[in-house]
């Protein structure tokens, strides 16, 4: 399953890459793939923006915005004023502990 | 008797100390050092799942039992159906699982326990630590997301457990979906170990391990089988069922009121087919869209749920209206209104899902939104003038 198609707001730096591979580690879509020990995005369309690639390329040649793909938490961050907010559950109104 | 190590020393001795957790505040590693969660009865109760403890250099860590029981069972059905889960959390730290010592290998969990069980569960046979850290009782995947699941708290909670003094090894287990949390290069230089990131799924655990920390491309991938979605439906009936009570009020007082009050028995003959109406729309956006959702034609979840509703709400409209309601006004209301909602609660499916980003779900809403709006408005409009027609006022 894809979502919308030419939307994702993936990129990468072929010059900053050092091929290291924790990337194509990481995905969990399979996005990524070494190609001349360089990564490169097989199919755009596939990523979901969670941001593992990037927060684990040491040396930054991936740029995502990192966000949860959830219409309550984007609509949440609307409301608010925000960034969007997914707090469903665990926690959300209370009190972390006790 | 050895006093099992829930808390560390340090918490100990930190114990009188306020909570740290609150709504709002998330515990950074400075914080979460100094004052730990007082929870009082919380904490020291031995659970039913620890079986005796293990002794360490630092303290005795609890051990685990790796099945689990008819309760565990029963609390994870709880989890899938109501509010159980907002609060279903195990205290943060190391436990054991089997005999292990200072050569085995450490195991980043979370702190929600539907997540803990699904990981100590698979590691039957196993020696191995396992480090959970303080995700407010969030799965690893949601958390990573949040960065509650992330390096600063694993960083952290390596600190407050010594675990530099209970393992030899310099290396980590962390799951793949604690990724967007975790930057492996980022815990190296803080603390000196390596992350190894696991594979997606718990049950992948010991071939893993068997296969010398090598994750073939199938542990990696995430998918989102049928039964996957199914089971996150009974959350999303769950998150709609205040609104649909106050649907359902509003749908009885529309009914019954008349220039002469409000008559019970019409505001339920006549409110009865809307909301079973209402029923449909639901089912259609909350449970058929996901359960169906390769199969609906479109990638966009709000027409995927409006094909749905749209399929079922104009097969049952005309069938439930009561011969005085199938006039042109309520017919067009119902046609109207109610894929508008299955499609708002498709879109809503969108927070379960393994695979839709934010950017698109944006670029749905800015779409959807001003038509969810734009519908309501009409929506009321009909009801109103078809209200006042009844009246004999216009």
């Amino acid at each position: 399953m894809k979502y919308l198609s030419n939307v994702v707001s993936l990129g990468i730096f072929p010059d900053l890459c050092a091929g290291c591979g924790m990337c194509v580690e990481v995905c969990p879509h399979g996005v990524f793939e070494m190609r001349d020990h360089k990564a490169v995005i097989t199919d755009r369309d596939k990523c979901m923006e969670c941001g593992a690639c990037s927060g684990n390329c040491a040396y930054g040649a991936i740029k995502v915005d990192k966000g949860v793909g959830c219409a309550a938490a984007i609509i949440n961050g609307m409301i608010t004023g925000g960034e969007p907010t997914c707090d469903c559950g665990g926690g959300a109104g209370k009190t972390g502990c006790c | 008797m050895i006093k099992l190590k829930f808390k560390s020393e340090l918490e100990e001795e930190k114990s009188e100390a306020s909570c740290c957790c609150s709504t709002n505040t998330v515990c950074d590693s400075e914080q979460s050092i100094t004052q730990r969660p007082c929870c009082p009865g919380s904490v020291n109760d031995k659970p039913e799942w620890v079986i005796g403890s293990v002794m360490t250099p630092v303290g005795a860590v609890p051990r685990v039992s790796t099945e689990l029981l008819r309760a565990d069972h029963w609390e994870h059905f709880k989890c899938r159906v109501g509010p159980f889960r907002d609060d279903y959390r195990i205290e943060p730290g190391l436990y054991a699982a089997g005999n292990p010592d200072k050569n085995s290998d450490v195991l980043v969990s979370a702190n929600y326990k539907l997540s803990f069980d699904m990981l100590r569960r698979e590691l039957k046979g196993l020696d191995v630590w396992i480090l959970v850290l303080d995700t407010k009782g969030i799965n690893v995947w949601c958390a990573a997301g949040k960065g509650t699941f992330g390096t600063e708290e694993l960083i952290n909670r390596m600190a407050i457990t010594q675990l530099k003094e209970i393992v030899s090894g310099r290396r980590i287990i962390v799951p793949q979906l604690g990724a967007p949390g975790v930057g492996a290069y980022k815990v190296k230089s803080a603390t000196g170990f390596n992350v190894l990131f696991g594979p997606v799924r718990a049950e992948d655990i010991p071939s893993f391990i068997t296969a010398g920390y090598k994750a073939v491309k199938e542990m990696r991938m995430v998918t989102f089988p049928f039964l996957d979605r199914l089971v996150l439906t009974p959350m999303e009936l769950h998150h709609i069922k205040n609104k649909f009570l106050v649907y359902a009020l509003l749908v009885l007082i529309y009914f019954g009121l008349t220039p002469a009050g409000i008559i019970f028995s019409d505001a339920f003959s006549g409110g009865l087919p809307f909301m079973l109406l209402g029923i449909i729309s639901i089912i259609a956006g909350a449970l058929l869209t996901p359960a169906l959702l390769p199969y609906i034609p479109f990638r966009s979840f709000a027409i995927k749920g409006w094909l749905a509703g749209a399929a079922l709400i104009f097969i049952s409209a005309p069938a439930f209206l009561l011969p005085d309601q199938r006039g042109m006004p309520l017919l067009i209301f119902s046609y109207l209104f109610f894929p508008l909602v299955s499609s708002y609660l498709a879109l809503q499916f969108t927070g379960a899902t393994t695979f839709t980003g934010m950017t698109g779900v944006k670029k749905e809403l800015k779409t959807a939104e001003p038509l969810y709006i734009g519908g309501a408005a009409i929506s009321l409009i009909i009801l109103v003038v078809n209200k006042l027609a009844e009246w004999n006022v216009i």
